[in-house]
């Protein structure tokens, strides 16, 4: 799963108010390198939210990939940003699409429901008596 | 071979032998793949190059996925069945996978989606598979998440096998009561194997691009590309009409009035058989007069 993926997600359980932002575990995680896309991520970053997207990477030990405040257009639309290692786009890049988190849990923050990552695949299902209906 | 959702539950339908057919049969893969790119073309999504989030609901071992990736699109995909995502992840399917149940509500973000598809998969909705399971509102559930996940303007486009009208009809009111505005469009209605049936919804008020689309082959063509019908069975496609023996046809009734057709019918009918120059008996006072009642 990726962070892009952990941004979306809610908790869907009943007692949840907002069920977000998820708070994530961490056993194991891996890099698989994709092409940037600027005009992907400059039509994503409104809809990120941006606080739950940097404390996803400081769960993941990585404290330094992104800054406190979300990049601006003007960033992101940099001539060269693509190519250039270190620019803001190529960190929100690395942190929204390269990042695959492979084993751990995913953990709602209003009912500390705890729902495993296994393969990288988070198990969302409910139990009866935790449906909302 | 009775339809998959009359013999078991997705989750338990879908193990590891039924997966493994998902990866190994290049009809399925053929049909899947056809049916996705038909989904794609009625999402309608905005033509100018830029990928896409969009939601693959019961995406299975990712077919319908891979046809997202190839026309670069990310994609979330949800499915019930883990035998299936397994195979999913054999396959390096390169979206995300969640293993959820759609009838519990898919638990995002409001506004964040750009559009959804969904190839096979809601009408399992429609089943109550435990003594929990109420379709109606699992349907509800369904509905009323996807229509919160949406952006405004996006667009989901699901395609379902319903088992009658009735289910159809459960399925497109339910779509409707959470808010979405759409219908169904029914490609290739004649035919009884290539027919497929897209619930197109759009998220928001009505609008001029919300107007549905027409499906194939509503004017009587009929689905030209033959494996759809490649197992043999390929003149069922063309059959309309269904013979009945004569033996079952039941017999007209003849129509009668309890007190016969009367004087005045009786005398226009002799006129005219006079008239042809037949002969008949003249007319006397006991031309269609009644019987006594005991004759």
């Amino acid at each position: 799963m990726r962070l892009l993926t952990h941004n979306m997600l809610a908790s869907n359980a009943r007692g949840a108010v907002t069920g977000y932002p998820l708070k994530l575990q961490v056993v194991k995680w891996s890099t698989k390198e994709v092409e940037p896309n600027p005009e992907f991520l400059r039509g994503m970053l409104p809809k990120i939210d941006w606080p739950a997207l940097v404390a996803a990477t400081q769960a993941l030990g990585l404290p330094e990939l992104l800054p406190e405040a979300p990049p601006t257009d003007a960033e992101l639309s940099a001539e060269g940003a693509a190519a250039d290692e270190g620019s803001a786009l190529r960190r929100l890049h690395r942190a929204l699409l390269e990042i695959h988190i492979e084993e751990g849990a995913l953990v709602c923050p209003d009912t500390d429901r705890c729902f495993p990552i296994s393969r990288g695949v988070p198990n969302m299902l409910l139990h009866e008596d935790e449906v909302r209906n | 071979m009775p339809r998959p959702e009359v013999q078991a539950p997705p989750e338990i339908f879908y193990n590891e032998s039924e997966a493994r057919k998902y990866t190994t049969s290049s009809r399925i893969i053929e049909i899947q793949s056809r049916i996705t790119e038909r989904a794609l073309e009625l999402l309608a999504l905005p033509n100018d190059g830029v990928p896409k989030l969009l939601l693959d609901i019961g995406c299975g071992s990712g077919l319908s996925g891979e046809t997202l990736t190839e026309q670069g699109h990310h994609w979330i995909g949800y499915d019930i069945s883990k035998s299936m995502l397994d195979v999913a992840l054999e396959r390096e399917a390169e979206g995300d996978l969640l293993l959820a149940d759609m009838g519990q509500g898919l638990g995002l973000r409001p506004g964040v989606i750009d559009g959804a598809i969904s190839i096979s998969a809601v009408q399992w909705l429609c089943n109550a598979d435990k003594s929990c399971h109420n379709p109606r509102l699992r349907l509800k559930a369904f509905f009323g998440s996807l229509y919160r996940c949406l952006a405004r303007g996006a667009r989901a486009v699901l395609q379902f096998y319903a088992d009658n009208v009735k289910q159809s009809e459960m399925i497109v009111t339910a779509a409707m009561r959470a808010g979405f505005a759409g219908g169904v469009v029914v490609d290739w209605p004649h035919s009884s194997k290539a027919k497929k049936s897209y619930l197109v919804l759009t998220c928001g008020p009505p609008s001029l691009n919300s107007s549905l689309p027409k499906g194939k082959g509503q004017d009587g063509a009929m689905c030209s590309d033959d494996d759809e019908s490649d197992d043999g069975s390929g003149d069922e496609d063309g059959a309309q009409t269904v013979g009945i023996y004569e033996r079952n046809r039941p017999k007209k009734r003849q129509k009668t009035k309890k007190n016969g057709k009367g004087k005045a019918w009786l005398l226009n009918k002799k006129e005219q058989l006079r008239r042809r120059g037949r002969e008949v008996p003249a007319d006397t006072k006991y031309t269609g007069r009644k019987r006594k009642s005991y004759f």
